[in-house]
């Protein structure tokens, strides 16, 4: 495999490794029955906050703890408003996304240009030397390291737990998991929550180790390209990684075509992974109707005992 | 130990109704002043300036207005499809698109120095902002599609088509490298209404539009099918309403509405295609339309009022050396507090405590 | 109670409901002792539901007082009350579709910690489902289940969770009649080890089959409690109504015509893919009424869809008038003059929020009458709404009203109204009277009879066999998605219809 090939692939594992935080957190909330489209505004609150945090205190692992909560904290606007308010939940995660990037927008003016010592790639020992599997998957950011760990966890708890049970009853069939004593409110408030960790976990990967720097507006999307991956991924942490990597790989294809001084202009490069995102999304949507698979079946729906 | 429930309200309360956005709106204003306050800024400066700005003054009141003709316009593009219970967020691209489109007619065509070329522009800024919405539309209607995510992801694309253009093959050459486009030649500039002021022609169109919209979901057989499908869509197809047409239709109507957005805002006030055309209309859009209760006619006022706040932060850009991102701040805020009063007016807030005398 | 007699299992005291709008429960006093089945009857809307819901913990009530074996108890959630035995099986299954049987079961046992085991809970679960004679598979899907399995499941859940008193809500709605019998037999042996049963329902003829004793509900109040063995199928319909039922519509013969609707063996799927009908041929004639009997989940669903151009069959063919009608679309079919009663009055069959006015003309708005070109005259449809209401008795504060503010009764009136005023000569009525009250049911009948005797050619899906048996001409048996059995009415019997329902064909 050409060096060039490797590269390319270990860059996709980069720039998945934010979508795939915030496609995990996504599906714990819609998992448990709660659409959450305010991914974008969770995301950059947390890369700011991690950003900012990290310029204050040198320690970017600090960083990630206070992106965690600044993601969560904003998630718990939308779990607010939609659990025990029952508010339209499209209306409320858009009211999130505007909320978040405006937040951050006007938070974050004193910091743009400013360094920050950031995560460094970390070589991990003896399996950064594998054949071709070493440097793509074991020469990365802490983070990425931690989104290894994260994959298995969702799963497990998804399938091989109790909680994992009451959150798919809780999103299926709530009337069904009340009945069976299921306290649905404080289910749904746990996993809008998590998505709003991990949402801020995955925008401070931008601020802080993918770049080191603080852009308004730097998830240029990628919240919003989270929630086609979860359909993509059909609600699985799993499918996730598939998705993420495939868009990082799209990502860094592009950014790659731009350095080896490609004549494609480079804004229609840019436009790519939007694209791609768009065509994954019709044959995703395609799959899960044939395959009957389907969200959730309560997703977006208010729930209440008298309702 | 008291524990807070919420119960359904038999009818919803009419003044609570009525009560519940100006609560929201003091709330949220209160909200801002906090976060305000919190980076270091006098709230109350802000705030004063916030108002006086959009109506302390007839410039002050004219930029308003000038700042309401696209927001009428976008927050039309987002009401009619959420009418039928579509959600289109994607009315900045297709403002974006319209734009490109009139820059097309009235830079590159021999139509930009004809007599007609406002018409043609405007009519090219409207079939552009269309076709923008209906590729998602489409995708939604034969493929069931969420159009919530296509049509947002297509902003991000026009906004780069933009780029593309203007720092690419549109790129004025008597522009000294800045990544602009050739000014508008003079036949293609939309005639201000008001001499002095940059109010414009769009101004007409808008209101022309909100009547228009308004007429066709009450007075028509079109409307009617709007209704019943934003009502219940299993009904409509029980009733042998065609959802398929339905959908691609509105939501063509609605990119054309955000197109021509586009299209008068290039025309009228930037005059040649470049960034920052749209300060996120097409996102405050979704607050205006919500605001406005999905009704055409109520849009204008929300409209108004939303403008002014786009003036304010204008003015504190300037004054005080906020970025325009705290209007958006605000704007996120007055949605939260505008959701959650919503709840309160359809549901009751009750406490329970332990009280003698019941044994519950 | 006799002194010195223990206290009976449950004691409900004084208890009272409100919802907006609506006094679900007023001062109810009802009780049940171990070992007991009480039949707790009543209408649609006495209150039946509400008061055992407030048992189980789902509500809480205004006032009132429950004890449970002498102690009160007050229960602030489904869970609570399963903690102190009581168990409830609504009508729509408490069971998350996508989940398996031995996954629903863990779901309902709190405590059995984080990790969950499910080889071990499967096993235990098959076994106590042999003991109480109910075969079930605990790694199928729930919704792969029938529905007398899923009650089955139900039922099993409760008991796992260790419950002692077991509460089910018109649990025969959906069985036969050799399932119902089923479901009796393992209530007694239930009982007989000391449980206490309740069985909410409305069907007379049951309660007295297995009840020890009955109490009845009206309108939210209690009427009377009697000993099963006191009581007569009059005497406690006399209670439930309030006055004596009609139990009989006069019935014109009418000579039937030529077939308004041919079905030629139909084939199609269900929404999961799986086989609904199973080559299905059926002619409904102009002037007769064809009754489709069967338990839910049969193909009914499937085979009015057809109908009604809401579904495209796999294989066969539909002919509406004469005309080969195969998988048109629903304007199509409305064109061809076919009435639709559908089965889901608010979720399908108006558009709650508009006005009674706008629903009026939900078909119609297309026609001249009602405006010009694109434009609607919305004084046409407000007079035609007036006419309408006057004609059909339909109860609103007005035309503007909107639907959802209405009655289930009047709201299917308000459904009769529009499809029978535009003389359909095919009308396809979808358990047409289900959750109406008796006067309103005997509106819904008394339409049809008129429209049959007008020439309309009627087909009536229901799951009551005595509204089947009261309104039809022939009766057809639908099972596993083919029919079993084709009978004029006045040759066929409850008990061969039950039969069949169940899939043994007549002998």
């Amino acid at each position: 495999m050409s060096v060039f090939t490797i590269a390319v692939l270990a860059a996709a594992v980069r720039a998945g490794t934010p979508v795939l935080f915030a496609t995990l957190g996504e599906i714990f909330a819609e998992r448990a029955g709660i659409l959450n489209l305010g991914v974008e505004g969770m995301m950059l609150v947390g890369a700011l906050a991690g950003f900012v945090t990290t310029v204050r205190t040198g320690n970017p692992w600090l960083g990630v703890l206070a992106a965690g909560a600044a993601g969560g904290a904003l998630s718990l606007i939308h779990a607010l408003l939609c659990v025990t308010l029952r508010a339209n939940q499209v209306a409320s995660g858009l009211a999130l996304t505007i909320f978040g990037t405006g937040l951050s927008a006007s938070l974050g003016r004193g910091y743009i240009g400013v360094p920050a010592a950031g995560f460094h790639p970390t070589p991990l020992p003896g399996l950064a030397r594998l054949p071709v599997l070493g440097p793509v998957l074991f020469h990365q950011d802490p983070l990425v390291y931690l989104s290894y760990l994260l994959v298995p966890a969702a799963w497990f708890v998804l399938y091989r737990t109790r909680w994992g049970l009451e959150i798919r009853a809780v999103g299926e069939q709530p009337e069904a998991a009340d009945a069976m004593g299921v306290d649905v409110a404080r289910v749904r408030y746990a996993c809008v929550a998590t998505g709003g960790v991990l949402a801020g976990i995955g925008g401070t990967f931008l601020s802080i180790a993918y770049t080191s720097m603080w852009i308004e507006n730097m998830t240029a999307g990628r919240g919003w390209i989270a929630v086609a991956l979860v359909i993509f991924a059909t609600w699985d942490p799993l499918r996730a990684v598939v998705g993420a990597y495939l868009f990082g790989g799209v990502n860094a294809l592009q950014l790659n075509l731009q350095a080896a001084g490609t004549r494609l202009p480079i804004y229609l490069l840019l436009m790519t992974p939007y694209v791609f995102t768009i065509i994954v999304l019709v044959f995703a949507t395609r799959e899960t109707a044939r395959k009957r698979l389907g969200a959730p079946a309560a997703l977006s729906v208010p729930y209440s005992r008298t309702g | 130990m008291i524990r807070l429930r919420v119960e359904r309200r038999a009818l919803p309360s009419p003044w609570a109704s009525a009560a519940a956005p100006v609560l929201a709106l003091a709330a949220a204003l209160l909200a801002g002043a906090v976060m305000l306050a919190i980076a270091g800024l006098n709230p109350l400066t802000a705030y004063v300036d916030l108002v006086s700005d959009p109506f302390g003054s007839v410039f002050g009141w004219t930029e308003t207005i000038v700042k309401t003709i696209p927001l009428i316009l976008t927050g039309l593009a987002v009401l009619l499809p959420a009418r039928m219970r579509l959600w289109n967020i994607g009315a900045e691209g297709q403002l974006q698109c319209g734009a490109i489109a009139a820059t097309w007619v009235a830079v590159w065509t021999p139509l930009g120095h004809s007599p007609v070329a406002i018409p043609a522009l405007l009519l090219a800024g409207m079939a552009a902002g269309a076709l923008w919405c209906l590729i998602p539309a489409i995708l939604r209607a034969y493929l069931s599609v969420n159009e919530t995510i296509t049509t947002l992801l297509m902003n991000y694309i026009a906004l780069l088509l933009v780029d593309y253009l203007i720092y690419g093959p549109w790129q004025d050459p008597a522009g000294r490298g800045f990544p602009l486009s050739a000014p508008f030649p003079p036949a293609a500039k939309l005639p201000l209404l008001i001499p002095g002021t940059r109010v414009h022609l769009g101004l007409v169109l808008a209101l022309a539009a909100v009547a228009a919209t308004a007429f066709v979901l009450n007075r028509t057989r079109w409307g009617l099918e709007i209704r019943i499908i934003g009502d219940n869509p299993r009904a409509a197809r029980y009733a042998g309403i065609s959802l398929v047409r339905n959908i691609v239709l509105v939501m063509g109507v609605a990119g054309a509405l955000a197109g021509l957005a586009g299209a008068s805002e290039v025309s009228a006030i930037a005059g040649r295609l470049e960034r920052g055309i749209s300060p996120g209309y097409g996102y405050t859009a979704i607050l205006v339309a919500w605001l406005a209760r999905l009704s055409p006619l109520a849009i204008v006022l929300v409209a108004l009022l939303l403008g002014a706040l786009f003036v304010g932060g204008d003015g504190l850009q300037i004054s005080l050396g906020l970025p325009i991102a705290v209007v958006y701040m605000l704007q996120g805020l007055i949605f939260f507090f505008v959701l959650a009063s919503e709840t309160l007016a359809t549901y009751r807030l009750t406490a329970r405590g332990r009280s003698p005398g019941r044994s519950w | 109670m006799t002194p010195g007699s223990p206290p009976p299992r449950v004691e409900m005291r004084g208890i009272t409901k409100r919802f907006p709008g609506v006094l679900a429960n007023d001062a109810v006093d009802f009780d049940v002792a171990a070992g007991e089945i009480h039949a707790l009857l009543g209408e649609n809307g006495a209150g039946k539901s509400t008061l055992m819901k407030i048992l189980y913990g789902f509500y809480e009530p205004d006032a009132g007082e429950i004890r449970l074996g002498g102690v009160p108890r007050r229960f602030r959630s489904p869970r609570d009350a399963l903690r102190h035995g009581i168990g409830m099986v609504f009508q729509q299954f408490m069971l998350v579709p996508s989940l398996s049987v031995a996954q629903n079961v863990l779901l309902s046992l709190p405590g059995t910690g984080w990790r969950i085991d499910e080889r071990t809970a499967a096993a235990q679960l098959a076994a106590q489902a042999v003991r109480y004679g109910m075969a079930i598979d605990p790694a199928a899907r729930v919704w792969q289940l029938s529905v007398g399995e899923q009650q089955r499941v139900e039922i099993l859940k409760l008991l796992a969770g260790g419950a002692e008193v077991l509460i089910l809500d018109e649990p025969t709605a959906v069985l036969t009649p050799q399932e119902t019998r089923d479901l009796f037999a393992t209530l007694r042996r239930l009982a007989a080890e000391g449980r206490a049963v309740v069985l909410i329902t409305h069907k007379l003829a049951e309660v007295t089959a297995v009840a020890d004793r009955i109490t009845v509900l009206r309108h939210g109040r209690r009427v009377g409690t009697v000993p099963a063995a006191d009581a007569t199928a009059r005497s406690l319909a006399r209670m439930m109504v309030g006055r004596e039922t009609f139990d009989h519509l006069h019935r014109d013969p009418v000579t039937p015509g030529s077939a308004a609707v041919e079905l030629a063996d139909l084939w199609a799927a269900n929404d999961r893919g799986l086989p609904a009908l199973r080559g299905v041929s059926l002619t409904v004639r102009s002037g007769e009424i064809v009754g489709l009997a069967g338990v839910a989940g049969n193909g009914q669903r499937e085979l009015g869809e057809i109908v009604a151009g809401l579904r495209r069959p796999s294989r066969g063919r539909v002919w509406i008038g004469g005309r080969d009608r195969t998988g048109a679309s629903p304007f199509e079919v409305i064109q061809s003059g076919v009435g639709h009663i559908p089965e889901d009055r608010l979720g399908v069959g108006v558009a709650p929020r508009l006005s009674v006015a706008d629903n009026l003309v939900l078909k119609r708005y297309r026609e001249p009458r009602f405006g010009r070109g694109p434009l609607l005259d919305g004084a046409a449809v407000a007079a035609h709404a007036r006419q309408l209401i006057a004609e059909f008795e339909i109860q609103t504060p007005s035309p503007g009203t909107p639907a959802r503010a209405l009655s289930g009764g009047n709201l299917q009136r308000l459904i009769l109204a529009r499809e029978i005023s535009a003389r359909p000569r095919v009308i396809l009525a979808f358990h047409p009277t289900r959750g109406l009250d008796i006067s309103a049911t005997e509106a819904v009948h008394r339409l049809l009879l008129a429209e049959r005797r007008a020439g309309a050619a009627v087909l009536l899906i229901s799951e009551d066999l005595d509204e089947i048996l009261l309104l039809s001409d022939r009766i057809a048996v639908i099972f596993g998605g083919a029919l079993i059995g084709v009978t004029e009415a006045r040759e066929a019997s409850v008990e061969a219809l039950g039969l069949m329902m169940g899939g043994q064909p007549a002998p």
